[in-house]
């Protein structure tokens, strides 16, 4: 790992079975949501390390959400997991029976993130929202957020509902990985005058294993709120099916009479979309590609050239079925793709 | 080239009228074909008709309630897809007088029985040997399709293994009975990937008359175009009508699916008008996706409700204005096709009302039993 790397510890906490291991395997390893059934529980705490747009290295503490473990970390392992935390996300079963139990660890960690990593930033994942039903959904959510928000103080928290089975989870993660994207800011600009130059509707910039959003600029109207996580939780499935013919997809134009849409490899770690209202258009490549290419965030051993790949970010298919299964107590083969340290 | 295929549409046009023509049942033109499915109480009947044409997805079946009365449903979406599916109730009884299985298997052109391969499914044979018998003496045409379902849970050895135990067993019972002519085709399916979609594509397909002509007419089309391999797709419900008779690969099927969700999602979301009008599968859609394996992957309109999906050579692909011109040629052909159908049947369902002619049986084509 080049000494550039930029790392960023993120905490993964909430009770055994919440979802965790389930939703950091979809999201960076490649994970379909039915692969997860096979998970079984973490033994303590595991670490892997995603490397994301390229010198940005998330460092993921995906801490095992059993009661013996959980005391240790509050106990003799405080320091060590506390430390230096840049993200917590503390993932709550909404189907949980033991509110108040989810609560009083919720609040442990609080406190001890505090006094060990003040400045981090906290999500709460109301998780599994797709085991309520639909018309409670957003009732119960407004709840259990105002709980949570009230519980927090004096910190504050930021909650999303989430489901490994639809796009929420995208929407979710997209936000987390933009707190810990650097110059982010630069990174926007540029995309608005590239998407201002060619006269786009709508230009989105994705990781591009991950295919989480991580900018987008807009022109015009839209009608779809939750098209940015739609369209990332779309793309990972295409994506998923190319990898089981040993493939991946370089670009794609999708249109009707209504639109014209064109995904393609921006720079090597991200995929830019863009959307033209007057489907007779084709967008231009020119130079002003580069300027945009250049403010993402790259590490210097990588090339800015088109197709290049990032060997951390491997496309290897993703056959988990083959995995051996494991018992729930047995240990969890770290997702090959984010096993590397 | 192009020459060549102009000749051969109209000589497949020509053929197809004659092929309608063919229908050789005079009160059927009214009735579309009807697709039952039967088989034990959940074995996964209605989650396989919701998730294929309702886009149900598979984790969402889980709520399902058991079926309790046959639930009959028209899919008359498309010219070529044109039929009706019962969905039954677990356990019906062929002994109950109010259940009339003898109207019922009369005008039923394929049965598919659904034995749920993750339970113990002797007596899911033993029902599937009663149905069977029954259906075949009231109507010796129906297609019998053994849907041997939920096996995502089981292992590649294993699903081969109970396909093998499956396939023995009926066949024995059948033979005992004296009937080892009754000819069952079996399937291994699942909704949670595309197996089923394969599966009810290769029902409906034995359905359609026209079928050997379109088959053809894809042959001439991708030989003339560079294409290595095209199905015509039923959009909505992803069962391909139609392919060349190079053989069909899986992985290449399932792609073909995800294209479709993917263009169509897409669409759904910056395809509509403003107002949120319009169809997001219109008349202008199309697809490009390259892969990195020097694969394009190429779908275009057809009708309202069918889409050709092509896999084209990265070289192939430069040569765009041939594949879009003969498939401009392809997409006539087919319309026309489409047309003339509807015209013979409002024509015979005018004639059938005149008078009742009786047709001599004409031979060469292969026809639904209505
Ligand atoms: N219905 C539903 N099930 C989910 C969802 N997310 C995860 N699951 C299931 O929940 C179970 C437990 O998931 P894990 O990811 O192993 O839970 P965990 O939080 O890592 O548990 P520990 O490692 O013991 O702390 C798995 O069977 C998942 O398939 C969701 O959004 N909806
Ligand atoms: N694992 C797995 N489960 C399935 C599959 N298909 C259906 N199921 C499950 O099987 C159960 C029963 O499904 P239904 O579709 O209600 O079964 P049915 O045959 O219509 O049942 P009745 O209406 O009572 O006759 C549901 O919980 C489905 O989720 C499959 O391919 N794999
Ligand atoms: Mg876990
Ligand atoms: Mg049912």
């Amino acid at each position: 790992m080049p000494s550039t790397a930029m790392k960023k510890k993120v905490l993964l906490m909430g009770k055994s079975g919440s979802g965790k291991t389930s939703m950091r395997s979809i999201i960076f390893a490649n994970y379909i949501a039915r692969d997860t059934r096979r998970l079984g529980a973490t033994i303590d705490v595991e670490h892997s390390h995603v490397r994301f747009l390229g010198n940005l290295v998330l460092n993921l503490w995906d801490c095992g959400g059993q009661d013996t473990f959980m005391e240790n970390y509050f106990t003799s392992q405080r320091d060590n997991i506390f430390r230096n935390v840049e993200v917590l996300i503390y993932v709550f079963d909404v189907e949980s029976r033991e509110l108040e139990k989810d609560m009083h660890y919720y609040q442990s960690c609080l406190e001890a993130i505090l006094q060990n990593s003040p400045d981090a930033k906290i999500f709460c994942l109301v998780h599994k929202m797709d085991l309520v039903q639909e018309d409670q959904r957003d009732l119960i959510f407004k709840e259990r957020e105002e709980d949570l928000r009230r519980l927090s103080r004096p910190l504050e928290c930021a909650c999303f509902r989430t489901s490994i089975w639809d796009e929420t989870l995208y929407k979710a993660w997209s936000s987390i990985v933009y707190q810990l994207i650097p110059n982010v800011q630069q990174l926007e600009m540029n995309l608005r005058n590239f998407a201002q130059i060619i006269e786009a509707d709508e230009v989105l910039l994705f990781e591009r294993a991950t295919f989480l959003v991580i900018s987008h600029y807009q022109c015009k109207e839209q009608r779809d709120i939750h098209r940015f996580e739609k369209i990332s939780n779309i793309i990972k499935q295409f994506k998923l099916s190319c990898s089981k013919l040993a493939a991946s997809f370089q670009s794609m134009e999708v249109r009707n009479s209504n639109f014209a849409a064109f995904i393609d490899i921006f720079t090597s770690n991200t995929y830019v979309m863009v959307v033209m209202s007057d489907p007779s258009i084709r967008p231009t490549k020119g130079p002003q590609r580069l300027d945009l290419a250049n403010s993402v965030p790259r590490s210097p051993s990588v090339d800015t050239q088109r197709g290049t790949r990032d060997s951390t970010t491997s496309e290897k298919p993703a056959k988990m079925i083959e995995r051996p299964l494991t018992t729930s107590y047995g240990s969890v083969p770290m997702p090959r793709e984010c096993g590397k340290k | 080239m192009q020459v060549n295929f102009f000749q051969y549409v109209y000589h497949s046009l020509y053929c197809m009228f004659y092929s309608v023509l063919d229908f050789n049942d005079p009160f059927s033109t009214e009735v579309k074909p009807r697709i039952l499915l039967m088989g034990l109480r959940r074995s996964g009947k209605s989650s396989i008709q919701k998730v294929v044409f309702h886009k149900m997805s598979p984790n969402e079946t889980l709520f399902l309630e058991s079926t309790n009365k046959i639930c009959r449903e028209e899919v008359s979406n498309s010219s070529f897809v044109n039929f009706q599916i019962w969905d039954f109730p677990g356990q019906i009884d062929f002994f109950d007088p109010t259940f009339d299985y003898e109207m019922i298997f009369r005008g039923t052109g394929a049965l598919i029985f659904v034995i749920d391969s993750q339970d113990d499914y002797m007596e899911a044979l033993a029902r599937l040997h009663l149905t069977v018998t029954r259906a075949y003496k009231v109507n010796p045409d129906i297609n019998f399709e053994i849907f041997i379902h939920k096996v995502d849970g089981l292992s590649d050895d294993h699903k081969i293994e109970t396909q093998r135990d499956i396939h023995q067993r009926t066949n024995d019972d059948l033979a005992d009975a004296g009937l080892e002519k009754i000819h069952l085709s079996f399937y291994l399916t699942s909704i949670y990937d595309h197996s089923i979609f394969e599966a009810f594509s290769k029902v409906v397909q034995k359905l359609i008359p026209q079928l050997p002509t379109l088959e053809n007419l894809l042959n001439i089309f991708i030989s003339n175009s560079g294409i290595e391999k095209a199905f015509l797709f039923d959009v909505v419900s992803k069962i391909y009508i139609a392919t060349d008779s190079t053989p069909v690969d899986m992985q290449t099927y399932e792609l073909c699916c995800d294209m479709i969700d993917v263009v169509i999602d897409i669409s759904c979301i910056y395809g509509l008008k403003d107002d949120g009008a319009g169809t997001p599968y219109d008349k202008e859609s199309t697809a490009i996706i390259k892969l990195n394996n020097t694969t394009v992957l190429y779908l275009k309109e057809v009708t309202k409700f069918l889409a050709l999906v092509c896999f084209v050579r990265e070289e192939s692909f430069e040569r765009k204005g041939l594949i879009d011109y003969n498939f401009h040629c392809f997409r006539k052909a087919i319309h026309e096709v489409f047309e003339v159908r509807m015209k013979v049947v409002k024509s015979r369902k005018h004639q059938n009302q005149m008078q009742k002619i009786k047709r001599a049986t004409p031979n060469g084509t292969p026809r639904v039993p209505l």
